[in-house]
C-alpha cells in the first residue's frame, strides 16, 4: 500500500536502506576475515576510497569499527583490554578499540574485522599516523601516508586557480602516483585508469547527494536529524565513497528528502529549536544524548561532523573524470583542508550556517578523545559567541568512553541551555525592554 | 495570600523556599539529603511549611531544582539549579551580573541579565575537584568539623600547594603535609586556595562581570569567601540566603507560574 505524508514508503527509507548497507558492509568484510584477502586500512579524513576501489582492496575504516562497538555498548570491553595491554586512558578511544580488535584476531559485534595488506592515510590527524604504525608492528605491512599541505594562506583558504594551490596539487598527484606503484605491488592488480574514472564518477554523484541533502534541512521543519540521521548517512557516504551502491544511495536519499521538504515533514511533529552541533557525536550513549535535545523540542540542523568526517562532500565537489589523477588530488587536498579548516575557521563558516539554517542555538561538544577536533572549541565558541549573538552550550564528554559521560550533569546542562532559549525567545517576543 | 516554594535538592542538602506574592521570603528549612532523595524533599518542604505556620495547600506552586528535581513528587515542574542560582541571586543582590555557586559535588559559574536570565554558564566536569566534596575529604583526612574548616584556615600564614586535582588523592596529599610536619591552618588554606583557583576558572570561563555573587553552603565557609575575593579583585555578595538561593530561586519561578495562571497576556513579557 503506498501511503502519504508521513507513511510514505520514501519517508525513513534513507535510514532503513543505510542500516541494511551497512549490515551488508560488515558482512563483506567477515567474508574477507574468512577468506584473507588483503585489505586497506584507510581513515575517513582522506579515505581514496575511488582509487583503492580501483585495486578491488575491501576497505576497512577502524574509526567506523570502533564507534561501532559503542553504539553496541561493548567499547569498554575493547578499551579495558588495550588499557590492560599498556594502553594510556587518556589516549584516543578509537585507537584503543581498534588495538583490542587486532588482539583478539579481528573479533568485532559486526562480523570479523580482517587484517590489513596495506594502510593508507593522511596527516589529517596526527593520531592517524601513530595509530598506522600500531599495524605496520603488528602485521609488517607497508603504510602510506600522503602528506596533505595545509592551507598556506594566512586567515584564509585557498582554491584551484590559486598559485599555492596549483603547486600543492602537483605535489599531492606525485604522491599518488607512488601510492599507486605501491597498490598495485600489494594486490597484484593492474592500475586501470578506466576503473579510477568509474569510481570518480559515482563519488561525483554522491557528493553532489550529500550537498543537497545537507541544503534541503534548511527547511522548516527540518527533513532530517543532523545527528541521529546524518550520523547513518555519513557512514554510507565514506563506506560507499566511489561504488555505484553509494551513488544510488544518495540518490534515492535527495528524492527522500525532497519529498520531506515538498510535504512539510519534519523528524519532530512539534520543532521548537533549531539547532548545530560542533565536534564528534557522544557514542556510548548516541540515542539518549540526542533525546536529551528532543524531548525539548530541538532538533539538529547542522553538524561540524558531516563535514570534517565527510571527505569534502559536504561541498559538492566533483571530480574531472577527464584528468582523474590530478583531479583525484584536488578533491584530497580541498577535503582534507576543509576537514582541517573547518575546525580552525569555524566562525565564519558557522555564522553563515546560523543565517543558512535559521538555527536558535549552537551545541559544542569536545571530546576527551580527540584533541584533533577538541583543541580549539573553546575558542571557537568565544570567537561565535563575539560575532554573533546566539545560544551556545559547552559539553563535553567523549565519543568512546562512557567512563566520562556523565548522564545526569549533561542533562543539567541542556535542561539549562533550553531554560535560557525558552527565555531568550520570550525576551525576543516581548521586543526592546 | 497565594504562597509559592522552591525545592533545592542538592547532592548534600536539599532546602525549601516558601516566598508570598511580594517575593518575600516567608520561610525556609534545610535537611541532609542522605539517601532517599523523595523522603528529603518532602521533610524540607514540610519543616519550611511549619516554619512559616502554613498549611501545604496554602502553596500554590512548587517548583523542584537541583539534582534530585524529578524526585521533588509534590513539585508541580523542575527548572535547573543553574537557572535557579542566576534567578535567586539577582533576585537579593539587583546588580549581580555573576554566580559562583559553589556546592557539595559541583561548581557553577553563570553569568547573567539584569532579570537574572541565563547568558552563559560553566561547570566542574566529572571531577569533585574544586567543590565542597573536595573540603569534605579535607575535614575527613584532618578530623576537623567542616564548619571549623574556614575559622581554622583563616589562621594560615603560608598555604601549602595542593596539586592534585582529584579529591580523592587530595585526602592523602593532606595527610602527607601533616607528615612533612606542616600546620594544620596552612595545609587548609592550601586547600582553600586549590578550590579558589579552580573556582576563579570557571569564572574566567563565562567571564567575570561585577557585581559576583557566591551562592551555594561553600558560601557560608568565611575563608572561602575570603580567597574567592582576593581570587576576584574586589568583594563578593554573600547573604543569609546563599546557601537558600536555588531554592529561592526555583521559589521565584514558581511565584512566575502562578502569577501567569491569573494573567497570562500579561506574563509573557516578564516571564523569564
Amino acid at each position: 500500500m503506498t501511503g502519504t505524508g508521513v507513511d510514505h514508503p520514501l519517508v525513513g527509507r534513507g535510514n532503513t536502506d543505510g542500516a541494511r548497507l551497512f549490515r551488508e558492509w560488515f558482512d563483506a568484510l567477515n567474508v574477507a576475515a574468512e577468506t584473507g584477502r588483503a585489505s586497506a586500512y584507510v581513515f575517513v579524513m582522506g579515505s581514496f576510497a575511488e582509487l583503492l576501489g580501483a585495486f578491488d582492496f575491501p576497505l576497512v575504516f577502524p574509526e567506523i569499527n570502533s564507534l561501532q562497538t559503542a553504539v553496541r555498548r561493548v567499547a569498554h570491553e575493547y578499551l579495558d583490554q588495550a588499557e590492560d595491554y599498556g594502553y594510556s586512558p587518556d589516549i584516543c578511544g578509537y585507537v584503543k578499540a581498534d588495538v583490542a580488535t587486532q588482539l583478539r584476531g579481528g573479533e568485532h559485534p559486526m562480523g570479523r574485522i580482517p587484517k590489513p595488506a596495506l594502510a593508507v592515510y593522511t596527516n589529517a590527524c596526527n593520531t592517524y599516523i601513530k595509530w598506522a604504525e600500531i599495524w605496520e608492528r603488528m602485521y609488517k605491512i607497508p603504510t602510506f601516508v600522503l602528506d596533505i599541505p595545509g592551507t598556506r594562506t594566512a586567515g584564509g583558504q585557498t582554491w584551484p586557480g590559486n598559485g599555492h594551490f596549483e603547486n600543492d596539487r602537483r605535489y599531492v598527484a606525485g604522491q599518488l602516483q607512488e601510492l599507486i606503484a605501491l597498490c598495485e605491488q600489494v594486490s597484484g592488480v593492474a592500475f586501470d585508469i578506466d576503473r579510477l574514472r568509474e569510481n570518480l564518477a559515482h563519488a561525483n554523484a554522491m557528493s553532489v547527494g550529500w550537498k543537497r541533502v545537507l541544503d534541503l534541512n534548511a527547511a522548516r521543519p527540518s527533513v532530517f536529524n543532523a545527528l541521529s540521521d546524518g550520523t547513518i548517512y555519513l557512514g554510507v557516504a565514506n563506506g560507499f565513497r566511489g561504488t555505484r551502491a553509494g551513488a544510488d544511495y544518495f540518490r534515492a536519499l535527495v528524492e527522500e528528502m525532497e519529498y520531506k521538504s515538498a510535504n512539510g515533514i519534519g523528524t519532530l511533529t512539534d520543532e521548537q529549536y533549531r539547532l548545530i552541533f560542533v565536534g564528534v557525536p557522544c557514542y556510548p550513549i548516541f540515542r539518549r544524548f540526542n533525546e536529551l535535545f528532543t524531548e525539548w523540542g530541538g532538533t539538529f540542523v547542522n553538524s561540524t561532523y558531516l563535514w570534517f568526517a565527510s571527505g569534502g562532500s559536504n561541498l559538492g565537489f566533483e571530480y574531472d573524470l577527464a584528468d582523474p589523477i590530478a583531479s583525484l588530488a584536488e578533491g584530497v587536498l580541498i577535503g582534507v583542508r576543509d576537514a582541517m579548516d573547518s575546525m580552525f575557521y569555524q566562525t565564519g563558516i558557522l555564522s553563515q550556517m546560523i543565517d543558512d539554517y535559521h538555527a536558535d542555538g549552537v551545541v559544542y561538544h569536545p571530546i576527551k578523545s580527540c584533541r584533533t577536533v577538541s583543541t580549539g572549541l573553546a575558542d571557537s565558541r568565544r570567537a561565535l559567541m563575539e560575532a554573533r549573538d546566539v545560544a551556545s552550550l559547552f559539553i563535553e564528554s567523549d565519543m568512546m568512553d562512557k567512563r566520562v559521560v556523565s548522564e545526569a550533569q549533561m542533562k543539567n546542562r541542556v535542561d539549562a541551555f533550553f531554560e535560557g532559549l525558552a527565555s531568550r525567545r520570550l525576551q525576543t517576543a516581548a521586543g526592546p525592554a | 495570600m497565594a504562597y509559592a516554594a522552591g525545592v533545592d535538592v542538592g547532592s548534600t542538602q536539599t532546602k525549601a523556599v516558601i516566598i508570598d506574592e511580594q517575593r518575600t521570603i516567608v520561610s525556609r528549612a534545610l535537611t541532609d539529603t542522605g539517601a532517599n532523595v523523595i523522603r528529603a524533599a518532602e521533610h524540607a518542604f514540610q519543616e519550611a511549611l511549619r516554619s512559616g505556620d502554613l498549611r501545604e495547600e496554602e502553596v500554590e506552586y512548587v517548583v523542584g531544582t537541583g539534582y534530585g528535581r524529578y524526585k521533588v513528587t509534590f513539585g508541580n515542574t523542575q527548572v535547573t539549579e543553574i537557572s535557579c542560582h542566576g534567578r535567586g541571586a539577582v533576585h537579593m543582590f539587583p546588580k549581580t551580573r555573576t554566580v559562583l555557586d559553589m556546592g557539595g559535588q559541583d561548581t557553577k559559574a553563570i553569568r547573567v541579565t539584569n532579570t537574572g536570565e541565563i547568558v552563559d554558564f560553566c561547570m566542574n566536569d566529572k571531577c569533585a575537584a574544586g567543590t565542597g566534596r573536595f573540603l569534605g575529604a579535607a575535614s575527613s583526612a584532618l578530623d576537623i568539623p567542616l564548619d571549623q574548616l574556614g575559622p581554622t584556615a583563616l589562621r594560615g600564614e603560608r598555604p601549602v600547594k595542593i596539586s592534585t586535582t582529584c579529591t580523592v588523592f587530595a585526602e592523602s596529599e593532606v595527610l602527607s603535609w601533616l607528615g612533612k610536619g606542616k600546620k594544620i591552618e596552612d595545609i587548609l588554606l592550601g586547600v582553600h586556595e586549590s578550590i579558589g583557583t579552580r573556582s576563579i576558572g570557571l569564572l574566567r570561563r563565562v567571564g567575570i562581570e561585577d557585581e559576583v555573587t557566591f551562592t551555594g553552603g561553600v558560601a557560608r565557609n568565611e575563608a572561602m569567601v575570603d580567597t574567592v575575593n582576593r581570587r576576584c579583585g574586589m568583594t563578593v555578595n554573600v547573604g543569609e540566603e546563599s546557601h537558600y538561593m536555588g531554592a529561592l530561586g526555583a521559589a521565584l519561578f514558581a511565584l512566575d507560574r502562578i502569577v501567569a495562571s491569573r494573567a497570562p497576556a500579561k506574563v509573557q513579557g516578564e516571564a523569564s
